[in-house]
């Protein structure tokens, strides 16, 4: 193997481990839970996509042939990393009993989607709709 | 010189996934303690792929492949359990 991918490699390893280690820093750190979503959610996932890469790198460099697991599975937890953190937001919302009340206007006729049950139009089907939780109709 | 990083990496994230353990045991609500989890699936992952990488054997990819996408399900499901009260409605 090349010095410089050798190089390279390590680096990507390096890197990767240390946001890592910040990204649970931050879990620990960061005073509630909004705040501490930001942590895991970012520095930890694209600290993995370091190490998977230079995994990839590497056995590109010891069997010469390319392999592709790698690449699904950064791309998988990327894709699947925002759609945790927003799931986690949104439980935390609810599980907190905030009225809708207290967030500000969202300057159209829908509410937060967050609180407010879907539209009658958009719902397909009033079987959808009528096991949404109760909130405030649309006007 | 990839050995010496991989033995940072590995201190590294065992540190990580202890920080982890500490947000889980002490977590004062109990989205605290998913996301905890969530992230120690995360650390786990880079963990076995390291791993992978000092074997010098790809078997642990369907591992890490599988830990990631079980990971995702069991947040979503344990998510949507505290939302509704119901995993599928």
């Amino acid at each position: 193997m090349p010095f410089v991918l050798e190089l390279f490699i390590s680096l990507l390893i390096v890197i990767g481990a240390v946001f890592i280690v910040v990204g649970s820093l931050g879990l620990i750190k960061l005073p509630d839970l909004m705040t501490r979503l930001h942590a895991p959610t970012k520095a930890t996932t694209l600290g993995v996509g370091g190490a998977l890469i230079a995994s990839m790198l590497y056995f590109f460099g010891a069997e010469g042939s390319l392999s592709i697991h790698e690449v699904l599975i950064t791309a998988f937890l990327f894709l699947t990393a925002p759609v945790t953190a927003h799931f986690i937001a949104k439980a935390h919302l609810h599980l907190q009993g905030r009225e809708a009340s207290e967030l500000p206007p969202t300057g159209r006729d829908l509410g937060w989607s967050t609180f407010d049950a879907a539209p009658r139009e958009c719902a397909a089907g009033d079987k959808v709709a009528g096991g949404v939780k109760p909130g405030r109709e649309p006007s | 010189m990839i050995d010496h990083a991989l033995l940072f990496g590995f201190f590294a994230v065992s540190l990580a996934l202890l920080l982890n353990l500490w947000r889980l045991v002490s977590g004062p609500t109990v989205m605290d303690r998913v996301l905890a989890i969530d992230t120690m699936v995360i650390n786990a992952i880079a963990l076995i792929i390291l791993f992978g990488i000092q074997q010098r054997t790809t078997v642990y990819f369907e591992a890490a492949l599988l830990l990631a996408m079980f990971g995702f399900i069991s947040t979503v499901a344990y998510c949507r359990f505290m939302l509704r009260g119901d995993v599928i409605e």
